[in-house]
């Protein structure tokens, strides 16, 4: 079993998009017109607001935000899954991707996508970039019917942090050689927690970050 | 009375050595990104550079004789022929320092070996920098080395960095059981037909086998003789008989050239380093101008009022005007023997005797920091790598003596071009400064760092080995000196890592080496740049 696994954050740092824009396709693709136009015009009317909560907290933002999820079916929201990653998820996806992803794999790492994302709409990317593992937010599901909310813990900041530890507990990982990845100064507790952390295509905030600790910073494209 | 010829031949050889007397005037000596202007103590024995020799008056009628003419093998003409894959593989911008006024001389011999290949009925030409594992250079830079056409006509699909990390771009020529002595080039070159090596060869270790050993190679093949043992078996690196470290590149080279075609053409450049308007820098202060003086004074003045990084900007962006003296071409070993006659005869000095105190001004260029900052490391490596090496036969400082540098060694470091770096210096220095233990518990994992091979690959940063390599390359002058002060260092931290002292001043920094050595310890300075190599008796 490798002795060190390599974490990455996926919205911002793998692939150009994010959690609302993997939302908007659910919402186009409603199954009835009423449903796609509701869903699609609630959802743009709603940016301004996803993005001031962004930046104020990520947990609050994830916790109000994925409650556009509820009343949608579980079935429904599986078999999209594979279109939705062809038609949004595969074309965003940083072309240098793929390369960071195999350079680990030839040494040895096991590959972890940690994200915030849900985790029926990360698992084709998942296949796709032959990941090991996959740690994502859960949504609940009563009846076959999504309630909006998400079992805790959400997978965020600091619980980031706690679930690669758990992970490398359970692996019997090394975390001091372990590699983390992410573009969001969210994801600091991360960063922090693995032995080699690299900052992608970071915000400002984890820019400066990564320079006060010399985390290396990578440029995607 | 003597003969002229011998008169003449001593003069050669004493002019460069001058004794400071009472009357000396003050030295101009580098200290990083400015000058300090010094008076050293009586009977300090200054070495000067010699004066730059004479260029080869029409550069391309020279390229065109030595390809004409070459060494043990045929004419370049007669080994091209229609169809053929032809690869160019040029030397990198780690040669010359500073980079040299345009046209580079790669570019004068590319224009002649591409309109001979033209010529010929050869269209399958790629042109590939042997960067190994240097940064690779950037689109501005790439241009600047081979002219706008050729640029033009060949840039990104036929003129690139080599890559010494593409999984699908190495190919394994050798390979010993055991693992440990690989020989892998670039899989263009691999599939070459003919390989032209296009050289400049601005120190004797430049050059020969070295060029293909280690310009188009990968980690695992570097692995053989980028390391502590081979440096510490190593008794000149500037002495390709006396180099352990040449000689596992040649026995590298020598595999290559048994698999491959290469064609070499050296050349060698004299050091007129300075051009126009700092063409004093190279003269010794006995014939400095009163112009000269005021040139210097205000250079001095500038430059400190400067933030660094825009005198570091500033003193990039002068070109020095090197004229090549000499053109070899053909097989591997007589083309570089021919070569390293002509650059000893540019460099060396010969003096007598070793010294117990030496010091070592310190520039703000390197090979690994053109366009970027000279850190912590390479200060190390421009200290006890090169100019400690810059001999012929002994090293200029005794066993056990004291080395005197001269640089501000800044906690600076260039996060593109150095991201490696920053980690080795800030979390392995503190932990030892043993190569051996460096090397066995972490070479590997700075080398393999997914992070690192992506800058590598994709970005403008030195391989994250490279750190390792800077430090192995100091390793003689570690283990030879008895102590090592940095005059005028800024900071306490940077020298204690690297195991060193400081002091406020140079005065400070001998009168410190005379307490270790004892009051009648000989001093001497080596009086870079421009290059000087020195022949000890």
């Amino acid at each position: 079993m490798p002795a060190k696994a390599a974490f990455y954050d996926v919205d911002g740092t793998l692939v150009k998009t994010n959690v609302v824009h993997v939302y908007a396709y659910y919402a186009m693709n409603r199954g009835s017109l009423l449903g796609t136009v509701g869903r699609t015009l609630a959802t743009a009317a709603s940016v301004p607001l996803f993005a001031a909560m962004d930046a104020l907290d990520r947990k609050t933002f994830n916790e109000f935000f994925y409650r556009y999820y509820a009343g949608l079916s579980e079935d429904r929201l599986v078999s999209i899954a594979e279109d939705m990653f062809e038609d949004v998820l595969q074309p965003a996806l940083y072309s240098e991707s793929k390369d960071l992803i195999d350079q680990a794999r030839r040494v040895g790492c096991r590959i972890v996508l940690v994200t915030g994302a849900l985790d029926f709409t990360m698992r084709p990317l998942a296949r796709y970039l032959g990941a090991d593992e996959l740690i994502a937010n859960k949504m609940q599901f009563v009846g076959g019917v999504a309630t909006g909310k998400v079992i805790p813990p959400i997978i965020e900041g600091a619980n980031k942090a706690n679930a690669i530890r758990s992970y490398c507990v359970r692996e019997g990982l090394s975390l001091d050689q372990c590699h983390g990845y992410s573009d969001s100064s969210s994801d600091y507790a991360m960063l922090s927690v693995v032995g080699r952390p690299t900052a992608v295509n970071p915000d400002l905030r984890l820019r400066n970050i990564a320079r006060a600790y010399n985390w290396p910073i990578l440029d995607l494209k | 009375m003597r003969p002229l010829k011998t008169l003449r031949k001593l003069y050669d050889e004493e002019s460069q050595v001058v004794i400071t007397e009472k009357g000396s005037p003050p030295r101009a000596l580098f200290y990083g990104e400015n000058f300090l202007l010094e008076d050293l103590p009586v009977g300090t024995r200054v070495i000067f550079p010699r004066p730059p020799m004479t260029g080869v008056p029409n550069v391309k009628a020279a390229i065109r004789w030595a390809i004409n003419h070459p060494e043990d093998m045929e004419p370049l003409h007669a080994l091209l022929r229609p169809g053929m894959r032809l690869t160019c593989v040029i030397d990198d911008i780690s040669v010359p320092l500073p980079p040299m006024v345009t046209p580079d001389v790669r570019q004068s011999i590319l224009e002649v070996v591409l309109e001979l290949a033209a010529d010929s009925g050869v269209d399958d030409i790629h042109l590939v920098i042997a960067n190994a594992l240097h940064r690779r250079m950037t689109e501005s830079e790439m241009r600047r080395m081979v002219g706008t056409k050729i640029f033009d006509a060949y840039y990104p699909d036929r003129y690139y960095n080599h890559d010494a990390e593409d999984p699908d771009g190495i190919v394994e020529l050798e390979r010993s059981p055991c693992g440990s002595h690989v020989v892998a080039v670039n899989r263009r070159v691999a599939e070459s037909d003919l390989i032209v090596y296009v050289n400049v060869n601005f120190v004797p270790m430049n050059g020969g086998h070295k060029s293909m050993g280690t310009g188009v190679a990968n980690y695992a093949s570097l692995r053989a003789h980028h390391n502590p043992k081979t440096i510490r078996d190593t008794e000149s690196y500037m002495e390709p008989g006396r180099s352990e470290l040449y000689r596992r590149n040649q026995r590298i080279g020598e595999a290559i050239d048994k698999h491959l075609k290469v064609f070499h053409i050296e050349t060698s450049l004299n050091n007129r380093m300075f051009g126009p308007g700092v063409e004093f820098l190279a003269k010794k202060e006995e014939d400095y101008t009163e112009a000269d003086r005021l040139k210097l004074q205000a250079m001095r003045f500038a430059l400190s009022k400067m933030p660094r990084a825009a005198a570091r900007t500033v003193l990039n962006s002068i070109p020095a005007p090197y004229e090549v003296t000499g053109v070899f071409a053909g097989a591997t070993e007589p083309t570089h023997a021919k070569t390293l006659e002509k650059v000893w005869q540019q460099y060396v000095v010969p003096v007598e005797g070793q010294s117990d105190i030496v010091i070592f001004p310190i520039p703000f260029i390197s090979p690994y920091s053109v366009n970027s900052i000279l850190n912590p490391l390479l200060v190390q490596v421009m200290a006890l790598g090169y100019f400690f090496n810059l001999n012929r036969g002994v090293p200029l400082v005794k066993k056990g003596g004291v080395l005197i540098l001269t640089h501000p060694a800044y906690d600076e470091f260039d996060p593109v071009q150095h991201p490696s770096y920053i980690e080795f210096f800030n979390r392995l220095l503190p932990e030892t400064r043993d190569a051996v233990q460096l090397e066995q518990k972490y070479e590997k994992e700075f080398a393999e760092n997914p992070s690192y091979v992506h800058l590598y690959r994709k970005g403008n940063a030195y391989h994250g080995v490279h750190p390792f390599y800077m430090w192995y390359w100091g390793e003689n002058g570690r283990q030879h000196m008895g102590k090592v002060i940095v005059a005028g260092g800024e900071n306490n931290h940077v020298p204690a890592l690297m195991g060193w002292e400081r002091t406020d001043t140079l005065t400070e920094a001998i009168e410190e080496a005379r307490g270790f050595m004892g009051r009648s310890a000989s001093i001497s300075m080596l009086r870079i740049a421009p290059t000087v190599m020195v022949d000890v008796k």
